[in-house]
């Protein structure tokens, strides 16, 4: 089923904090292509738990700074 | 463009491009005969071959030509070698493999779905011609279908 991902993320910002890395380079560096790093970027894809854990080592940051995933409006915490 | 899907466009262009001059060159003959003795098998087996033969030349061609593309952005960017960006020129990953995967699954229900009616048809002791083309028919619209939730994947986000 096609549909967008609740899942958000701070690559693009992450990335500059990683010495201005391209999305070329982070895609080489996690086997991606660029395509999916864009797609991922703006939530348009969310990777496997495999692809967001190397893409986190490869920025050097925890999962969690990498990828967020919002609570539902209305939802009890 | 991500590869994978210029190469879908290639599939989608030659599928409809073929299927609409076998259904001109047929449906030409169709026009005043009886339906029995409209001669469209051979038609018909061209144009399964020039499917696939056009395929791979399209394949081909969108790779030369991104390749090319590729090596001229490296070049004029100073981003890697030409070498470097043309070397992984195929690269597919999770995305593309999820892509495929969805399309193929929703060319198998429509084909599915269409193989019925070519069913139904035989099962009416329809002409051959009728039952021929149903089957060929709802194999070039469940290839489009396949194309087009691909493409609509690549956009829309998956």
């Amino acid at each position: 089923m096609v549909r967008p991902t609740r899942v958000t993320n701070s690559i693009r910002s992450l990335r500059f904090a990683a010495g201005e890395m391209t999305q070329s380079e982070l895609a080489d560096r996690v086997g991606m292509t660029r395509q999916t790093i864009i797609a991922i970027e703006q939530g348009r894809y969310s990777p496997s738990l495999e692809v967001a854990f190397r893409i986190a080592r490869v920025l050097g940051v925890r999962l969690d700074e990498v990828f967020q995933y919002p609570e539902e409006v209305g939802h009890d915490s | 463009m991500p590869f994978e899907e210029k190469l879908t466009w290639v599939n989608a262009s030659v599928t409809l491009m073929v299927a609409a001059v076998y259904a001109w060159i047929v449906g030409g003959r169709v026009a005043g005969s009886h339906i029995g003795d409209v001669s469209y098998q051979i038609p018909l087996l061209v144009a399964i071959g020039a499917m696939i033969a056009l395929t791979i030349i399209g394949t081909i061609t969108v790779s030369i030509a991104t390749a090319i593309g590729r090596a001229v952005r490296a070049e004029v960017t100073g981003e890697g070698t030409a070498a470097d960006a043309v070397a992984d020129l195929d690269r597919k990953d999770e995305r593309d493999d999820h892509i495929a995967r969805h399309g193929d699954r929703i060319g198998y229900y429509v084909s599915s779905g269409l193989m019925l009616g070519a069913l139904a048809l035989s099962m009416l002791r329809s002409d051959q011609f009728w039952i021929a083309n149903a089957i060929f028919g709802a194999l070039v619209i469940a290839g489009l279908a396949s194309s087009m939730a691909k493409i609509a994947a690549y956009h829309r986000g998956f």
